[in-house]
């Protein structure tokens, strides 16, 4: 803390020369990471843990805990509560030695190595991970912020307070009303994510209230992750309950009627209408003007996931440009984080860069109450394309959906949640 | 390399690293990569194949290498069924996996 104190005691100039001295000087380099999701919890963890302590982290985040994302569709079904899938930072911070700051940076100065604090206060780095996750294009589709705003059109696509209000709405919904899902185009953060949480809100309504109906309505051309898995269950399960449209992109919002409208489909109205908007990088990644694909996404190196914008900025999680085959999930912006927080302590201690990183990707998904089905792949860079490509034969989808599976994505959450806090 | 459950933790671990190491890197550098690769599995059998207590998803800390390796080697053949492992397995190379093998063998 008395680093931090004396340079909020500086003026900013101060700070930065300091900063850029601390690694020339043989003081500990410093690391900050903004944002304590799957990505930046991971990254700060592993820094700490594969430098042995030699290397100091400072990890901002504003919420006081973690809420995962993953699980918190079976919130929604009842199945689990949200106590469940929140989590405490104090591991990080006791046994890790990790300095946990409360608050959202709201800029970062790229040249001075230095990020401005809500409150006004500063903090100086040598490398800067963003793992801000994402953020919503409102924009793209009209009224919906206000219906968001109000509390009216939930989108629930950020696990916590929002979680429990779309709860509520589904539980005050009559017997016979209809629920619906309306997705984006792909990318958005979770592909499956949408498809299981039609899934299990449709067990709910099974369960207790069954004359009602879930309907999805997609903006892709088809299910756009594990299609025929997600398919048969639907048939098998809940059969004319759950209607699957495709090719419904959503282009407004009348939260009066609540009703969403088509780019060329009918309207349609529902008792509860769920409406994921289009999504882009983080706010602070386009604020600092690193989302330079397509004004969306962050390219970053994939050796070490330095932004291709700012030298020592690094990207990591939902907001990067993915490559091929490499899904916006928890899981893979774990994956991103370990490669990333190995290059930064090679980096920082003066070793060579790991030339043949790995990244693995496992996806599971709940299509009822008790059953769960995945999508698993395996990921390694090629020097050659400066890109990950997933293993020729590795990967692929479950058989069947299972009971075992469902035991294993329980174990999966637990085993990872560690993974990033413990 | 059946000597190596006997070694001591660095020694394993160089000897290990060395199995995968795609170029001249310090030993430093090999034992980061290493860590590295074996982080790969942690997602679902904990840090270091240190597991959560009680969950299905197996620890990993502690097995005896020979053990991992015939085990990890099956999934891979589709010898040992699986849900997912026959997947993960085949995205890597058999040396890869022998050397995380001894890296969770050497882990307490």
């Amino acid at each position: 803390m008395q680093r931090r104190q004396l340079m909020q005691g500086l003026g900013l100039a101060a700070v930065a020369t300091m900063s850029g001295c601390a690694s020339l000087s043989g003081a500990r380099p410093q690391v900050l990471v903004v944002g304590a999701g799957w990505g930046g919890s991971t990254v700060a963890k592993y820094v700490r843990m594969l430098s042995d302590q030699r290397v100091d982290v400072t990890l901002v985040e504003p919420n006081e805990a973690f809420v995962s994302c993953p699980i918190s569709n079976l919130v929604l079904s009842g199945r689990r509560q949200l106590a469940d899938i929140t989590h405490r930072y104090d591991q990080l911070v006791q046994r890790h030695g990790v300095r946990l700051v409360r608050g959202r940076v709201e800029a970062v100065d790229p040249v001075q190595r230095r990020v401005r604090l809500a409150d006004g206060s500063t903090l100086a780095y040598d490398r800067l991970v963003l793992a801000p996750g994402v953020d919503m294009m409102w924009d793209g589709v009209q009224g919906l912020q206000a219906a968001h705003a109000q509390g009216r059109i939930l989108h629930g696509w950020k696990a916590g307070p929002e979680t429990v209000a779309l709860r509520r709405q589904l539980q005050a919904m009559r017997d016979g009303g209809t629920y619906a899902i309306v997705i984006p185009e792909a990318p958005y953060r979770c592909p499956p994510g949408p498809y299981e949480r039609a899934s299990v809100i449709a067990a709910y309504f099974k369960r207790e209230k069954p004359r009602s109906k879930v309907l999805i309505l997609d903006a892709n051309p088809d299910v756009t992750s594990k299609g025929p898995l997600f398919k048969k269950a639907w048939a098998e399960v809940y059969g004319p309950m759950l209607e699957y449209r495709s090719q419904h992109k959503a282009v407004a919002v009348d939260a009066a009627t609540n009703t969403v409208k088509f780019e060329i489909q009918d309207d349609v109205r529902a008792d509860v209408l769920n409406v994921l908007p289009p999504m882009r990088a983080g706010d602070i990644a386009v604020k600092t003007g690193l989302a330079n694909a397509n004004a969306r996404w962050c390219h970053v190196n994939f050796l070490n996931f330095e932004s291709t914008v700012a030298p020592h900025v690094h990207v990591i999680g939902d907001s990067i440009q993915i490559a091929q085959g490499m899904p916006k999930s928890g899981h893979m912006a774990n994956s991103h984080a370990k490669v990333c927080a190995a290059a930064l302590v090679a980096d920082l201690t003066g070793l060579p860069v790991n030339p043949h990183p790995m990244l693995t990707n496992v996806c599971m998904s709940f299509v009822d109450d008790e059953h769960v089905i995945h999508v698993a792949s395996v990921h390694e860079y090629v020097p050659t394309q400066k890109t990950f490509r997933t293993i020729g034969g590795s990967g692929g989808v479950s058989d069947v959906r299972s009971d075992l599976e469902a035991v294993y994505t329980q174990g999966w959450a637990r085993n990872i949640w560690s993974d990033m806090l413990g | 390399m059946k000597l190596l459950s006997t070694c001591v933790l660095a020694c394993s671990t160089l000897m290990a690293t060395a199995a995968v190491a795609q170029t001249a890197a310090p030993p430093q550098a090999q034992r980061l990569y290493l860590r590295s690769l074996a982080a790969t599995c942690a997602h679902c059998h904990g840090t270091e194949g240190r597991a959560v207590a009680g969950e299905a998803l197996v620890r990993l800390a502690g097995l005896p290498k020979d053990y991992l390796l015939t085990q990890l080697m099956a999934f891979r053949t589709g010898d040992r069924k699986a849900t997912i492992m026959h997947q993960i397995t085949r995205g890597y190379s058999e040396e890869q996996l022998e050397a995380v093998a001894a890296y969770f063998a050497a882990q307490q």
